[in-house]
C-alpha cells in the first residue's frame, strides 16, 4: 500500500503525546500569586544572602513597570501572574550522595523518559544535573569535575558558594530589566544550573541538565549561567519533557553564556514539552532569553531542536564582543496541530573579524504557525565581520504558515553578509523519484525531512543526536525512518 | 491653516476625502515605533512647515527644463508646476486613450464611471499618508487605455517645484487603468529646481485587467533638498504582466511604498530597482506581493550602492495565501557599501500560507572584489573606471529588462555621472 502524505497527516494528528504522565511526588508548593512577599519568600526559603534578594526586588519592581512583548507572530490567551504558583520543590528532601538515595518513582520518571541515570554514568559519560521541578535533586559525576576545578552545580548552590563569581556574571549578559519575561526571571527564579569551566580546562565530559515541569499550575523559572575562562571548552547539553495536562503551564528561563578570551561554548537543547492536544488545548508556554556574549578568539555555538510547546518565543544570540569571536546558531523547530514557534537569533557583531554562522530549518504541519526570526547587526567599528544564514521551512499540508523575518542591519563596510531563506513542500517529484527506485513513500518522506534537518542534526553531540532523532519522531512520526 | 476654503464640499468624491482625512487624522504620521516606519524617521520633516496650497503659478520655460525629459524620443507629457497642471509643457491626447489630468477626470462627467469603480479602490484606506494624499491631492495623470489600445508612445508624468514657496508640500494624484490586452509605458519623475525644500506625498493606483501590459519607470534623482514619499498600489487581473523599475539616485529622504495585489491567476508582477546614494541621503523601499490567487508569479530585484553617510533600507513582503497554490515568488536584494558611514537595514520577509509554493529570497551585503578590481587594474584600466565598471556589472541585471532603449541609455548616463566617471561607451 502506498503511504500518502494524507495518512501521513492523519497520523500525525492522532499522534499523541507520549511522554505525558504525571509522577506523583508531594511538593512543596506556594500559594498562588506574585509580590514582593512571594520574591522575598522565594529567596528566603533558598537561604540566599541579602544582595541576591535586593536583586531579586529590583528587577521585580523592574517588571512590573514593564508589558509583555506582543510584537511576536504567535496568539495565546495572556497567562494571568497572579494565578501561578513561583515556588514548588519536591519534598523528599534532595542532597543524595548516590542515586540510591533518590525517590524511586523519580527515577522511574526518568527511565520512562529514557533518561536512565546510572546508564548515562557509565555508558555516555554525562554527568547529569536534574532539576525536578524548580530544585537540584541529584548531582552526578561531581567529583570528576571537582578535580579538573570545573564548578557544576545548582544555581543556589552556586549563590552561596561561589558568591564572587555569581555576582560578577549573573545579569551581565541578560540584565535584570532586558525584556518582561527575563526580568519576571529574575524576580521569581526558583532554580537551575551553574558551570564555571576554570582557566584552560577542557571539560572531560558533556554536561548536561534535564528539565521538566511537574507540578500542576507551577511556572518553572530557570536560570542557566555558563562561565567559560579563558582557553576553556564546554559542551553543555540541556533537554525537556513534560507530562500532559490541560492548563497552559508557563516557562520563562532565562540562559547567560560567557565566553571568555579563547574560550569555547556549545549549547545544545532538545525541548519537547507538551503541545497541547490535536485541539489546541493545553501545552507549554515557553518565554525563554538565551543570550551569550564572546570574548576575543572565543566561540558560542548554539544547538537547537525544537518540537514540543504549545507557543515558543525563544532567540538564543551572540554577543560577539571581542576581536576574531564567532558564534553559530543550528536550529530545527518542528510545529505540528495548533503549535506556534517564534523563533531565531540574533548576532551582534561588535569586535574586528567577527563571524557568524544561522542555519535555521523550519517544518510546519498541521494547523501550526513556524516563524523564524533574526537580526544580524554589524556595527560601525566591526571591521571584516562575516555571516551567512540560511533559514528554510518544509511546509506539510495546507492548513499551516511558514513566516520569515530576517533583520540585518550594517553600519561598515568590509562587511560580507549573506542571507538566503526559502519555503517549499516536499517536492511530489522527490517523492516519485524515491518511489521509482523501490523506496516506499512512507520511506521517502523520512530520507526528505531527515535529509532537510541533516545539517543541524549533525551539529548534536552524539549522546543527544539519538535523543533529538527520537522527538522528531514523535512530532513528525511516520515521516522519520 | 485654512483648509476649508480650499475644499470643494461639492466635489464627487468628498466624501471618500471627508472619511480619509478622519482617518489620517487618529492617526497621524508614522513614528518609528511602527513596524513598517522602524528604520525612516519622518521627524526633521515634520518640523518644516510645509505650504500645501501654493498661491503663484510659475511659469518655467521649455529650454529650462528640457533636460529632464526623454529627449530622443516623443513622448505624451502630463507636466505639473509645483502641483498645477502645465499645459504649455505638457502633450496630453484623448484620441482613443485617454491621457489627461486627474482634476479633468473628477469633475467631468463622462469619467464618472471609471472614477466610481476605480478611484481610491485598491489604495490603502488606513495608511496615514496614503489617507492624507486621499484627503488633499487634487491634481494629477489620469490615463485610461480601453480594450486592446496601445498608445502610440510613452507617457511622462513629471513634477517640477520652482522654489516660490521657503518650503512646499504637493500631494499628487494618478489614476491608471489599462483595460484588456491594453499596453501601457509610463515614466514618472520629481524634479525640483531649487534649493528650497520640498515633500512630495504621491499616491499612484494602477489597474491592470486580464491579458494587460504596463511598464512603470520611477526616476528619483531629485535635489538634495527634496523628499519623496511614494505609495503606488498596482491590482492586476488574470495573465496582466506588470513592472516597475525604481531607479533612487537622488533626493534627501524618499520612501517608496510598492505594493502588488494578485487578483487572478498566470499574473506576472516583477519590481526591480537600482539606488546608488551618497552624501546623507536615505532611501527606503518598502515592497509588498500579496499572491492572492494561485499559478502567480513575482520577481523583486533591488541592488544599492551606498556611499558617505548615506542610508538604505529595504523591505520586502511575500504574502502567500492558503489557496495561492503553485506560486513562485522570488526576491534578490544586494548591496555594496562602500563607505564607514554608510548604512543598510534589510529585512526581506515572508508570510507563507500555501504549501505547495516556491518562495525564495536572497540578500547579501559586501564589497567589490578585490581581484576583480585587480584584473581590470592591470588591463590599463583606472582605479576609478574599473571600480564604475564592477558596479555598473552589478547593476546591469535590473537595466536589462528596461524595454525603451533611449531611457535605458539615460540612466546609464545618470549612473555614470553617479558614480563620477566618464565610460566613453554606452551601455
Amino acid at each position: 500500500m502506498a503511504y500518502t502524505e494524507e495518512e501521513l497527516k492523519k497520523e500525525l494528528e492522532t499522534k499523541e503525546y507520549e511522554y505525558g504522565f504525571y509522577t506523583d511526588i508531594e511538593s512543596d508548593t506556594f500559594p498562588v500569586g506574585l509580590n514582593e512577599e512571594i520574591v522575598i519568600a522565594i529567596s528566603k526559603k533558598k537561604e540566599e544572602p541579602e544582595w541576591m534578594t535586593q536583586w531579586r526586588l529590583e528587577a521585580f519592581k523592574a517588571w512590573k513597570l514593564m508589558e509583555e512583548p506582543k510584537w511576536a507572530n504567535i496568539t495565546y490567551p495572556k497567562p494571568d501572574f497572579q494565578a501561578i504558583s513561583y515556588y514548588s520543590a519536591p519534598n523528599s528532601k534532595p542532597k543524595y550522595d548516590s542515586l540510591d538515595e533518590v525517590d524511586p518513582e523519580l527515577l522511574d520518571t526518568f527511565k520512562r523518559l529514557g533518561i536512565s541515570l546510572d546508564e548515562q554514568k557509565k555508558l555516555a559519560g554525562v554527568a547529569v544535573d536534574i532539576v525536578m521541578d524548580s530544585v537540584s535533586v541529584a548531582t552526578t559525576f561531581k567529583k570528576t569535575l571537582a578535580e579538573k576545578g570545573i564548578i557544576f552545580c545548582s544555581i543556589s548552590e552556586a549563590i552561596k558558594e561561589h558568591p564572587e563569581l555569581v555576582k560578577k556574571y549573573m545579569g551581565s549578559v541578560v540584565p535584570q530589566k532586558d525584556n518582561f519575561y527575563a526580568a519576571l526571571n529574575a524576580a521569581v527564579f526558583s532554580d537551575g544550573s551553574f558551570c564555571y569551566i576554570p582557566k584552560g580546562v577542557r571539560c572531560p565530559m558533556e554536561l548536561s541538565t534535564y528539565f521538566r515541569i511537574n507540578q500542576a499550575g507551577t511556572g518553572q523559572f530557570e536560570r542557566t549561567l555558563v562561565i567559560a575562562d579563558e582557553g576553556s571548552y564546554v559542551s553543555y547539553l540541556e533537554g525537556c519533557t513534560a507530562p500532559s495536562r490541560d492548563e497552559n503551564q508557563l516557562h520563562a528561563a532565562v540562559v547567560e553564556l560567557i565566553a571568555l578570551d579563547d574560550a569555547e561554548i556549545k549549547y545544545s537543547t532538545v525541548q519537547n514539552w507538551y503541545p497541547g492536544d490535536k485541539e489546541g488545548k493545553g501545552g507549554v508556554f515557553n518565554f525563554v532569553t538565551k543570550r551569550g556574549i564572546c570574548h576575543r578568539n572565543s566561540k558560542i555555538s548554539w544547538t537547537q531542536v525544537e518540537t514540543g510547546s504549545a507557543v515558543t518565543w525563544k532567540y538564543p544570540s551572540c554577543i560577539l564582543k571581542g576581536d576574531n569571536s564567532i558564534g553559530e546558531f543550528y536550529s530545527i523547530a518542528v510545529t505540528n496541530n495548533y503549535q506556534q514557534a517564534d523563533t531565531g537569533t540574533k548576532m551582534i557583531h561588535i569586535g574586528k573579524n567577527t563571524r557568524s554562522t544561522i542555519i535555521s530549518k523550519g517544518i510546519s504541519a498541521g494547523k501550526s504557525q513556524n516563524s523564524y526570526r533574526g537580526l544580524v547587526q554589524v556595527n560601525s567599528r566591526a571591521k571584516n565581520a562575516r555571516n551567512f544564514s540560511q533559514c528554510d521551512s518544509l511546509l506539510m499540508g495546507n492548513d499551516c504558515g511558514a513566516h520569515t523575518f530576517p533583520y540585518i542591519e550594517v553600519k561598515n563596510k568590509t562587511a560580507q553578509i549573506e542571507h538566503e531563506a526559502t519555503t517549499s513542500k516536499i517536492g511530489e517529484d522527490q517523492i516519485f523519484y524515491c518511489n521509482q527506485r523501490g523506496i516506499d513513500t512512507e520511506k521517502a518522506i523520512a530520507l526528505i525531512v531527515n535529509g532537510f534537518s541533516k545539517e543541524v542534526l549533525n551539529k548534536l553531540p552524539m549522546e543527544f543526536a539519538v535523543e533529538a532523532q527520537k522527538l522528531l519522531e514523535i512530532s513528525l512520526e511516520g515521516s522519520v525512518g | 491653516m485654512a483648509f476649508e476654503n480650499n475644499i470643494d464640499v461639492e466635489h464627487p468624491v468628498h466624501d471618500i476625502r471627508s472619511e480619509a482625512f478622519k482617518n489620517f487624522e487618529e492617526k497621524g504620521f508614522p513614528t518609528k515605533k511602527e513596524e513598517a516606519w522602524k528604520y525612516t524617521s519622518l521627524k526633521s520633516l515634520q518640523k518644516i512647515d510645509f505650504s500645501i496650497f501654493p498661491k503663484e503659478v510659475n511659469a518655467l520655460e521649455n529650454k529650462q527644463v528640457k533636460k529632464y525629459f526623454l529627449q530622443e524620443i516623443d513622448t505624451f507629457k502630463i507636466v505639473f508646476v509645483d502641483g498645477i497642471y502645465s499645459s504649455f509643457l505638457s502633450e496630453t491626447t484623448h484620441d482613443g486613450v485617454d491621457i489627461c489630468l486627474m482634476s479633468a477626470a473628477l469633475t467631468k462627467p463622462m469619467y464618472k464611471q471609471y472614477i466610481d469603480v476605480y478611484f481610491n479602490k485598491v489604495a490603502s484606506k488606513d495608511d496615514s499618508l496614503t489617507t492624507l494624499n486621499t484627503a488633499f491631492s487634487r491634481e494629477g495623470a489620469f490615463i485610461y487605455i480601453p480594450k486592446n489600445k496601445m498608445p502610440k508612445k510613452p507617457v511622462e508624468i513629471v513634477h517640477f517645484s520652482t522654489g516660490n514657496e521657503a518650503s512646499l508640500m504637493i500631494q499628487p494624484r494618478n489614476l491608471i487603468i489599462a483595460e484588456e490586452n491594453a499596453e501601457l509605458q509610463v515614466i514618472e519623475r520629481h524634479q525640483s529646481l531649487t534649493t528650497n525644500e520640498v515633500l512630495t506625498n504621491v499616491v499612484t493606483e494602477i489597474f491592470a485587467a486580464k491579458n494587460a501590459i504596463i511598464d512603470y519607470y520611477k526616476i528619483q534623482n531629485d535635489a538634495k533638498t527634496a523628499s519623496l514619499i511614494d505609495n503606488t498600489y498596482i491590482n492586476q487581473k488574470s495573465n496582466s504582466v506588470v513592472k516597475v523599475h525604481t531607479f533612487s539616485f537622488g533626493g534627501k529622504l524618499t520612501r517608496n511604498n510598492l505594493n502588488f495585489y494578485q487578483n487572478g491567476e498566470y499574473i506576472d508582477s516583477t519590481m526591480k530597482g537600482i539606488t546608488i546614494l551618497g552624501d546623507k541621503q536615505h532611501v527606503d523601499h518598502h515592497t509588498l506581493v500579496h499572491h492572492i490567487e494561485p499559478n502567480c508569479e513575482s520577481h523583486q530585484d533591488y541592488k544599492g550602492v551606498y556611499g558617505e553617510n548615506s542610508t538604505g533600507v529595504f523591505n520586502g513582503k511575500i504574502i502567500v495565501d492558503k489557496i495561492a497554490q503553485k506560486t513562485n515568488a522570488f526576491q534578490q536584494n544586494n548591496n555594496i557599501l562602500i563607505s564607514d558611514k554608510a548604512t543598510i537595514n534589510t529585512k526581506p520577509q515572508l508570510e507563507i500560507f500555501a504549501d505547495d509554493v516556491k518562495c525564495s529570497h536572497g540578500c547579501t551585503i559586501g564589497q567589490l572584489d578585490e581581484d576583480a578590481l585587480f584584473y581590470l587594474q592591470s588591463r590599463g584600466i583606472p582605479k576609478k573606471e574599473a571600480r564604475a565598471l564592477l558596479m555598473y556589472a552589478f547593476a546591469n541585471n535590473v537595466l536589462e529588462s528596461v524595454r525603451i532603449s533611449e531611457l535605458k541609455t539615460s540612466i546609464n548616463r545618470l549612473i555614470a555621472e553617479k558614480l563620477g566617471v566618464r565610460l566613453g561607451f554606452d551601455l
